[in-house]
């Protein structure tokens, strides 16, 4: 009942700053007489009637005073409130032209039935000309807003309890303060109990309650620790009787958020590297098992994404239903699509230039101009959209920091071809042949494997894996023609780095490069960030010419 | 010395470029009804920087197997110290009218010029920068790479993030050189207007006297004693180490001359094509010069000459009548030359007029 005194006081003060004609003097009257009502009859009869009487003036007087009777209307707490206000809110609350009922719209299910807005009633199909719209401004949508928040402080739905008691905190006013201390003494859900605590600790510091009050809720707040409360604590600094526990707050919040904002760089970086380690990894095998430059890596993974989007677009038209298994069909298919132009490209260029490593280098790059406008020639020059399946999609909290889905996946993926490929080179026999001619030929031919064979699915193998690469990156990048040559250059300066012919070299050399990138961009920026790592690769090789873990022996002189 | 200088081809080659640059200018300017438009001048004339480019490139790689996938940030860097002077030149006559301020750092809100735009206004010290920077920036990257001899791939890789990285950091606008949009609107060099026609013929026969002095001094470093000694260190490194030869010595050298006449060339287009941007330092520019050298004739200089005007021709024809095809032929040619060109279009024909002389020499050298 205090709360509607409240409500009632307000709308009192509103009106009286606009009895300027008339209808408005009538409003007033009206308004006073429901509050009369709301005060002196018994409280759930009165409350309903109240709550029809207020409704039926909505349509009457100037935005402020629909204010007010919004303000009321939530005041009530009728359950009808928070649709009826939803209505109006969408635009969707009208008034009969002859009868003058107030009617809404059927929601969801039949937008074009109406019903009668306090009773629920079905009126028939919705005739524009024998209604007339409540109008609406966004000064009012604000107010609905705010009122409607506390209403679904009562709501049943946790969900629905949860949001609004976020709301309440985002808007700190301390006129919400009795609406949360209700909800809160019924509240049996612990999240949402939290939130509303916080919820009130905000709308007490920006009340006149007394210092303890305040202490207690600085305390609450400073456990919560995140931005948002900083951003509420921040402008108490300078007030003279909080100062020292809001400081001591906030020093707690800052540390927790220098930790916190550590360990997000800290995925961030591993997130890039897993990035960087699935294009460079297919550059591990031609470069560093064969010695081979590869400038067409970048294109082989810029197919593996087109293979990607050609998947989901037959899967759209076809078979929708299987959507969300669109890049496990994508992922073995770019594996071979991206394979098989490998092996082409091993047999019809790279297998004349063996041996002649700046040769290779510029056929390749010839190799890559050509599928680039290939691709652009048979998919157009712009982006084409890649969609997430839902597994891929959406983001995740732990603590302060936000891991999202997609990254998640992607970082798991590349450690899985990782492990794949190391079992493949060291566990099989494939691998085995494959190390061999790679450490002698002609040995390895005298024993009679078929190198050119195994120099063909060698290559073809590194080519695979960077269709596998694009798979990945067609989920966070834009599949264009040119997204291959935005990786090349990375993917070669983490192979250099990790050491050639080493697969390891390749992990570590690009969760270095990675984690590194995310800790200088805070002070750097993100492109010098990019230009100091790279002008640290350079001073590097000088210092190690041979990377990070060098082959050693003969086959380096080779 | 001038026989030593110039030989069959070299002359040929000499002979053909003083008719061109006297006879394109007389045709733009002197005859009535311009038989060569002036859009074909500023094109020859852009060619002719490319040419010079080329044999930048074929000086280190031809000679001393230094293949560097970063030289077109020597050419960009040269032009932008061009393109710096003819910025401070436009003075009040910019959008903003600042007479000091070129107009992208008004737009910035800068309050005064950068220390290192200070003495972009004198002619002479620009045209003193168009080789120094190039060729301090080729100093100290070679001085680190030489020493801890980086060959071969890695060094390809390393001056590739080279350009790359000066390409992230001249697309900053804090940078100070224009962002993304680089310099343009230049108006006049020396007092002379950069639209006019005299002036653009001016520029084009600059450019051809550059690409002659180019080919001379680039054949005077090959020719001498210095050029056996880098042939030596481009066929077998560590023998001529062993040999007793300063191999970083002789690498660093050639490879800051060689900075320096791309900068040269970088500072000729610049005022030819009217505008620097930070597209010039992209990794795909430096490996098409490559394909130049390699179409024209690795190691012969005229022959990379002869492979950019080709290249650079081709370009302009395809782009204009197919656009679709103009990467295939640059992805073809790539291919095409490495797997049966070897010895690029001049090779292939001074083999083929080796065998229709009958010059048991020369055929049995290119089987």
């Amino acid at each position: 009942m205090q709360a509607n005194q409240n409500a009632t006081g307000r709308r009192k003060g509103r009106s009286a700053t606009v009895s300027r004609a008339l209808p408005r003097a009538w409003l007033a009257t009206a308004l006073l007489f429901a509050a009369a009502m709301l005060l002196v009859v018994a409280p759930a009869w009165s409350q309903s009637r109240a709550f029809e009487a207020l409704v039926n003036t909505l349509p009457e007087g100037s935005y402020s005073d629909r204010a007010a009777v919004v303000a009321a209307i939530a005041a009530t707490g009728d359950p009808r409130a928070l649709g009826v206000l939803e209505s109006l809110t969408e635009g969707q609350l009208f008034k009969q032209k002859t009868g003058g009922r107030i009617v809404a719209l059927s929601g969801v299910g039949d937008p074009s039935r109406m019903i009668d807005a306090i009773t629920g009633e079905d009126i028939g199909p919705y005739n524009k000309g024998a209604v007339k719209k409540i109008k609406i401004n966004n000064g009012l949508r604000r107010d609905i807003r705010s009122a409607t928040g506390v209403l679904s402080l009562s709501s049943a739905d946790p969900q629905a309890r949860l949001k609004a008691a976020q709301a309440a905190f985002a808007s700190g006013d301390p006129a919400q303060l009795e609406a949360l201390d209700t909800a809160m003494s019924a509240e049996s859900d612990g999240e949402v109990a939290a939130a509303l605590a916080e919820a009130r600790a905000v709308a007490i510091l920006n009340s006149q309650r007394p210092t303890a009050d305040k202490l207690a809720a600085i305390a609450v707040l400073g456990a919560r620790g995140d931005r948002d409360a900083q951003g509420v604590l921040a402008p108490l600094r300078d007030d003279p009787e909080l100062s020292s526990p809001v400081r001591d707050a906030l020093e707690t919040i800052e540390q927790r958020q220098r930790l916190w904002g550590m360990a997000q760089n800290v995925w961030y970086g591993l997130s890039l590297g897993s990035v960087l380690l699935l294009a460079a990894i297919g550059l591990a095998i031609t470069f560093g098992v064969m010695g081979v430059i590869n400038m067409a890596h970048g294109e082989l993974v810029m197919l593996g994404a087109y293979t990607t989007f050609a998947v989901q677009e037959v899967i759209r038209t076809s078979a929708p239903a299987l959507f969300d298994w669109s890049l496990l069909i994508a992922a073995p298919l770019a594996f071979v699509v991206a394979g098989g132009v490998g092996i082409a490209i091993e047999r019809g260029v790279v297998r004349h230039l063996y041996g002649r490593p700046l040769e290779t280098l510029l056929a390749t790059w010839g190799i890559s101009l050509m599928l680039q406008q290939a691709v652009r020639s048979i998919f157009g020059p712009n982006n084409r959209e890649v969609g997430n399946p839902d597994w891929m999609s959406g983001a995740f909290e732990i603590g302060a920091m936000t891991v999202t889905w997609n990254r998640l996946w992607i970082l798991v993926f590349a450690l899985i071809v990782f492990a794949g490929l190391l079992t493949l080179l060291k566990r099989t026999a494939m691998g085995l042949r494959m190390r061999a001619v790679t450490q002698n030929r002609p040995m390895a031919a005298e024993m009679g494997i078929n190198t050119g064979r195994v120099d063909a699915l060698t290559f073809g193998l590194g080519a695979g894996i960077g269709g596998l690469a694009g798979v990945a990156l067609s989920q966070i990048d834009n599949v264009s023609p040119n997204l291959g040559q935005s990786y090349i250059v990375d993917s070669f300066m983490v192979v250099v780095f990790g050491g050639a012919g080493n697969l390891w070299g390749a992990l570590a050399g690009a969760f270095t490069l990675g984690v590194a990138n995310k800790f200088l961009e805070p002070f750097a920026g993100a492109v010098l960030a990019k230009i100091l790592v790279l002008v640290f690769i350079i001073l590097f090789i000088q210092k190690r010419p041979r990377g990070l873990f060098a082959l050693r022996g003969r086959a380096v002189e080779a | 010395m001038l026989r030593r200088l110039i030989d069959a081809r070299m002359g040929l080659f000499l002979s053909v470029l003083f008719v061109v640059t006297v006879a394109v200018p007389i045709g733009n300017l002197w005859i009535a009804g311009q038989p060569v438009p002036s859009y074909v001048v500023a094109l020859l004339g852009k060619y002719m920087t490319y040419a010079l480019l080329a044999v930048a490139l074929d000086l280190v790689w031809g000679y001393c197997g230094i293949l560097s996938l970063g030289h077109g940030a020597f050419f960009a860097l040269g032009g932008y110290a061009m393109g710096m002077h003819l910025m401070r030149q436009i003075g009040t006559r910019g959008v903003y009218g600042d007479p000091v301020l070129p107009d992208f750092m008004v737009f910035l809100n800068w309050e005064k010029l950068p220390w290192f735009w200070l003495g972009f206004d004198s002619f002479w010290f620009s045209m003193a920068m168009v080789m120094i920077v190039p060729g301090a920036l080729a100093f100290v990257f070679g001085w680190f790479a030489f020493r801890s001899r980086v060959t071969g791939v890695y060094l390809s890789i390393i001056t590739q993030a080279m350009t790359y990285a000066l390409m992230l950091a001249f697309f900053r606008n804090e940078m100070g050189f224009g962002g993304n949009n680089g310099l343009t609107d230049f108006k006049d060099l020396l007092g002379f207007d950069l639209q006019s026609d005299a002036t653009r013929a001016g520029l084009f026969v600059a450019a051809a006297l550059a690409l002659a002095a180019g080919l001379m001094v680039a054949r005077f470093i090959t020719t001498s004693k210095l050029g056996k000694v880098l042939v030596a260190v481009r066929d077998a490194e560590s023998r001529t180490r062993f040999l007793g030869y300063r191999v970083e010595a002789f690498k660093l050298f050639v490879f800051v001359v060689s900075a320096m006449m791309a900068g040269v060339a970088g500072a000729i287009y610049t005022p030819l094509v009217g505008i620097i941007n930070p597209g010039e330092f992209s990794p795909a520019n430096s490996i098409e010069i490559v394909i130049w050298v390699a179409l024209g004739g690795r190691g012969t200089l005229v022959g990379a000459a002869i492979g950019a005007i080709l290249v650079a021709l081709s370009r302009t024809l395809l782009t204009s009548w197919f656009p679709e095809l103009w990467l295939f032929a640059l992805g073809a040619m790539f291919i095409i030359v490495t797997l049966v060109l070897p010895h690029g279009v001049l090779g292939a024909v001074e083999l083929g007029l080796a065998k229709f002389r009958r010059d048991p020499k020369l055929v049995e050298e290119n089987p």
